[in-house]
């Protein structure tokens, strides 16, 4: 037996064909228990397209998906995240007319039956845990406002909070920092990096300073296909990688 | 706990809403006790539009589903069945035997059992098919409807099971109890303020409880919801199934102060106007719904006893007026920090400004 630890997720050849167009082509990936993978490529790559698929709101044409070594390719959508898997859309998917606090703990309910939620009572544990998330994405002092009148910075870090709260072994984060500040970026990456270990974290981005400041085993993604592998420095370095972004900045 | 004005005012209303039939006349309470039913169904409204940003322009099926469901009662109310007695208008109809689907209306708890169950089995079972097939917005608007439009034209052509266009009309007692005397009328108006009462304090905790709060994150973002793993299909179907109940309750109720109940009442531009007096009360607000229903419906007996062809216009620019000045109805002029409350504001402190100059 070796030491390697079973894989959280594996995509195996996954194609995504709509009409004709293949959004995803043979894409392959695998993430391990509590690690870091982040996604990369120009517009249009496949990106968004690679999330969606795993949480189900976009259906793989061939391939598979595992996940915790069960085929979660059809799962009904609220099926597989209740398997562990939550996502943050790229525009920030917070609750507006929610208080901040009513957002994470909407994330964070244990049991998710309806009739479970008549009551005004909310669980002294999932009461802890989201007042913890909310010192962790630093909006304790905003705890009581709704969620429509934070900055677009709060949205998109309450968001995270929210995935963070319902506990799933995989993040899936989509654009995290869009529309943020180098300073609130940097926040970004270090609240990213504080959540590794406990839950595998799937960034997509495509701003590079923020990927560098995670420094995490990067995908780089070109027309639906997997151009290549690697740290963010072996990334960096490679020529097709710089042809891929350099051709579009030419554009 | 301390009392602010607020508890005050309600406990005044309460009061006011209680003592009714010893301070008002036998025509007004009247008017009082039909209004007050139809803001029954209003607060439905208020719970599936307002609340779970589910818009309904069929509420009027509900409402005649449990109105219905009372007048048959009533019509069979003193015949003699094992006699072939028939409602009257069944006899100008020349129908030949009571259908069997009105003999257990004979009945009167099963009449009483159907009005809370005929529309919200119809609510649920419709509502889930429709949700299920994740149709929503407009399109669920659409469909309310025309289920509107669909069932009173049934109403309408199934004269001799129905009473037509018509209705059920002309009964006089329930359960034996003479129900057109002044004392009766009291009764009722009783029993309708009970029941508006209980539907305002449970709808009030049922907002409150987190169940309350998945059906506004349910209204707020659907797939959110559903990307976080929650089912949202349980609370669109509960709220609407509610509604229905609530709508199926005040038909009844409306039916007994009115004495009938006719297609007239149930279709399209009834159920359009049950969302007029939301809209303009307040459509977040449960005491906003309540003053709005009475507001407009008050208006509505004055204007059109006055001049009848005058109100379609009067209510539709209530409705114009509601909708581009006060989103948040009433009921939003009195919210502390609302747009409306600060646009008011705003308006006076410039009107002093300017006196002061």
């Amino acid at each position: 037996m070796n030491a390697i630890p079973a894989p959280l997720l594996m995509m195996e050849h996954v194609t995504v064909d709509f009409d004709g167009f293949k959004a995803v082509n043979d894409v392959s990936l695998t993430l391990f228990p509590g690690s870091l993978r982040i996604l990369i490529g120009p517009n249009g790559a496949g990106k968004s397209t690679i999330c969606d698929t795993i949480i189900g709101r976009v259906r793989a044409t061939s391939g598979r998906i595992t996940f915790k070594d069960e085929v979660i390719t059809t799962l009904a959508e609220q099926e597989i995240v209740r398997r562990g898997i939550c996502r943050k859309f790229q525009t920030p998917g917070v609750l507006p007319t929610l208080t901040v606090m009513q957002n994470l703990l909407v994330a964070g309910r244990k049991n998710r039956a309806w009739w479970r939620a008549l009551t005004t009572f909310t669980p002294a544990d999932e009461m802890a845990s989201a007042e913890e998330i909310l010192a962790k994405i630093g909006l304790s002092d905003r705890r009581d406002i709704i969620a429509a009148d934070l900055a677009h910075g709060e949205k998109q870090w309450l968001e995270i909070g929210m995935v963070v709260a319902t506990d799933a072994d995989l993040l899936l984060l989509d654009e995290p920092t869009a529309g943020m500040g180098p300073q609130d970026t940097q926040r970004t990456a270090d609240l990213i990096l504080s959540l590794l270990g406990r839950h595998a974290v799937l960034v997509i981005d495509h701003d590079m300073s923020f990927v560098e400041a995670l420094n995490g085993y990067t995908t780089v993604l070109h027309q639906g296909q997997v151009l290549k592998e690697g740290t963010v420095a072996e990334v960096r370095a490679d020529a097709q990688v710089a042809a891929v972004y350099l051709g579009r900045a030419k554009e | 706990m301390k009392l602010s004005a607020k508890h005050y005012a309600g406990a005044a209303v309460l009061l006011f809403g209680a003592l009714a039939p010893l301070l008002i006349n036998a025509y007004e309470l009247s008017l009082l006790g039909r209004f007050l039913a139809l803001s029954i169904l209003a607060m439905g409204i208020m719970l599936i539009w307002g609340e779970g940003g589910i818009l309904s322009l069929g509420q009027g099926v509900f409402f005649g589903l449990g109105g219905y469901a009372l007048a048959m009662h009533l019509k069979l109310e003193g015949l003699n069945l094992a006699n072939g007695d028939m409602p009257d208008f069944m006899t100008w109809s020349g129908v030949a035997s009571l259908p069997a689907f009105w003999y257990p209306f004979a009945n009167p708890w099963f009449s009483l059992a159907c009005v809370v169950l005929v529309p919200g089995i119809v609510a649920a079972a419709f509502s889930w098919l429709v949700f299920r097939r994740r149709i929503g917005g407009v399109y669920f608007a659409l469909i309310t409807q025309a289920l509107a439009l669909a069932f009173s034209t049934l109403l309408i052509s199934q004269q001799a099971y129905t009473g037509g266009f018509n209705g059920l009309t002309d009964y006089s007692t329930f359960d034996g109890y003479d129900i057109t005397s002044d004392f009766a009328a009291e009764i009722i108006y009783w029993i309708t303020f009970a029941f508006v009462t209980a539907a305002y304090f449970f709808l009030r905790w049922l907002l409150a409880t987190r169940w309350g709060i998945m059906l506004r994150a349910t209204r707020d973002g659907e797939n959110r919801v559903r990307f976080l793993g929650h089912n949202p299909l349980p609370y669109k179907v509960g709220a609407f199934t509610i509604a229905g109940i609530l709508a199926g309750i005040g038909g009844a109720l409306f039916t007994l102060h009115a004495g009938v109940v006719s297609p007239a009442l149930v279709g399209v531009v009834p159920s359009i106007e049950m969302v007029v007096w939301v809209a303009l009360g307040g459509r977040n607000v449960l005491w906003g719904v309540i003053a709005g229903t009475l507001l407009v419906n008050f208006a509505k007996d004055q204007i059109s006893s006055a001049l009848p062809s005058l109100w379609l216009y009067g209510l539709g620019a209530l409705f114009i007026l509601a909708v581009s000045f006060l989103p948040a109805g009433i009921a939003g002029l009195f919210k502390p920090g609302s747009p409306e409350e600060r646009a008011v504001r705003r308006i006076l402190s410039r009107r002093r400004l300017e006196t002061a100059e």
